[in-house]
């Protein structure tokens, strides 16, 4: 088992953006081979790779953190025990990155909500202290950019579409609504780090959300500034019946034949 | 056999020429701009490779590649990943740029900022088709085969085509 006991925030943080970027990873590649078209299905999982190589740099410096601290080589952790013998109260990812794919506007929406925060947070993080945060987030924002013009152009393709599109839109917005406050709703180990300002990552994600749900000519939800209703826990580990399901999927091969590889 | 005090730097780059990526094995690793030094440390040549995506799955393959190759000349090295510079479609050579169209992919035409930004519905840039150098083509999607492409169509010879896009 990776010794993830007495881990630092940083640590803590560090997970948090490698299982939100692995979780989704594994939700849009359930996509794979079920797109409504050849293009959109490679699309989504050329994305779902995109958020798996992200994870993966966030799992290797934890593990180069934690390794740090070892007395004897078979303590060593390493990336795919990090991701793979990991138990749900473990993962600190966010809550929308794990719930259902629903129909395509609700995997469009989640796309959108999480692309646009990465977006504006890896932003802020090409400015970090730390070297390899630093290399991540540069590296991580051009793939990023082109989910936020993917999603966003659904998203206003389907709003600005026919009714059943729109009512469809609208409705994945609102389903996801009450997820969103989780991400400006920071976490201890966010506050510590003091790594970025989530009162402004905050301002320029609303902005940028508003912006295209009025291309979109939706109606842009009251909830987004006044947080009616909030559902927090991902980021503590505390998280909805779903992660259950997929993390059996994702980690049966690796818990039912320890140490495989292909 | 090459002794390893006697082969120089120049030499060394030259024998990097014979690794390819495996999934453009048209291009070199150095016609993509993946080796990003290559320098002696003490006793050994250090070889500094970044990948193109984060999930770029050619570089475990490149990585054992290069292994495999000095470890048959006994050149003593130690290979590194980086991620930072990111790695840019800027730093391939006008080389690169000819064998991936001669070999019917269209190569990267825009300079890398211009992917940087999140304008919606971006006006299309103009393409060439590899086959038969028409510039009557439209995208069909920015995602394509492998992260590193975009899949684009003829509108002259009806073929569709792989467009190495900006990055
Ligand atoms: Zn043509």
């Amino acid at each position: 088992m990776p010794a993830t006991k007495n881990t630092t925030p940083l640590i803590k943080w560090l997970f948090y953006m490698a299982d939100s970027n692995l979780i989704l990873s594994q939700r849009n590649s359930e996509w794979c081979g079920h797109g409504p078209v050849l293009e959109q299905d490679i699309a989504l999982t050329n994305m779902a790779l995109d958020q798996l190589g992200q994870a993966r740099a966030y799992y290797q410096y934890i593990a180069h953190l934690l390794n740090q601290d070892v007395q004897s080589p078979e303590q060593y952790t390493n990336e795919d025990e990090l991701a793979f013998l990991r138990d749900n109260r473990a993962f600190h990812n966010l809550l929308l990155c794990e719930l259902p794919n629903g129909d395509w506007a609700q995997t469009i929406a989640k796309l959108f909500f999480f692309s646009h925060y990465q977006y504006q947070l890896l932003n802020m993080l090409t400015q970090h202290e730390d070297d390899t945060i630093r290399a991540i987030a540069i590296k991580s924002l051009k793939e990023v950019t082109y989910h936020v013009r993917w999603s966003s152009e659904w998203v206003i393709r389907l709003g600005d579409g026919t009714e059943e599109s729109k009512t469809r839109m609208n409705n994945a917005i609102h389903y996801l609504l009450p997820y969103l406050s989780e991400l400006f709703n920071p976490a201890d180990y966010e506050l510590s780090l003091k790594a970025y300002d989530i009162e402004s990552l905050k301002e320029k994600y609303i902005a940028a959300i508003e912006d295209v749900l009025e291309k979109a000519e939706l109606p842009i939800p009251v909830s987004f500034h006044i947080n009616l209703i909030q559902q927090k826990g991902g980021k503590q580990g505390l998280h909805t019946e779903h992660i259950g399901f997929i993390l059996a999927e994702m980690q049966y091969m690796q818990r039912t034949y320890p140490n495989m590889e292909w | 056999m090459v002794n390893p005090s006697t082969i120089s730097k120049d030499e060394l780059s030259i024998l990097l020429e014979q690794i390819h990526d495996p999934e453009i094995p048209v291009l070199t690793i150095q016609d993509l701009g993946m080796v990003r030094d290559v320098s002696w440390v003490n006793d050994h040549w250090k070889i500094v490779i970044t990948p193109t995506y984060t999930a770029c799955p050619a570089v475990d393959a490149i990585l054992e590649d290069i292994g495999t190759l000095l470890n048959q000349q006994n050149i003593p090295h130690q290979l590194e990943v980086t991620l930072s510079p990111a790695w840019t479609t800027d730093w391939m050579t006008q080389q690169a740029r000819q064998k991936l169209k001669a070999y019917g992919i269209a190569p990267p035409v825009e300079q890398s900022d211009h992917v940087c930004g999140i304008q919606l519905f971006q006006k299309e840039v103009t393409v060439h088709c590899p086959q038969c150098n028409s510039d009557q083509t439209s995208l069909l999607s920015s995602f394509g085969s492998t992260a590193c492409k975009a899949l684009y169509k003829c509108n002259h010879c009806l073929e569709t085509f792989d467009y190495f896009k900006c990055h």
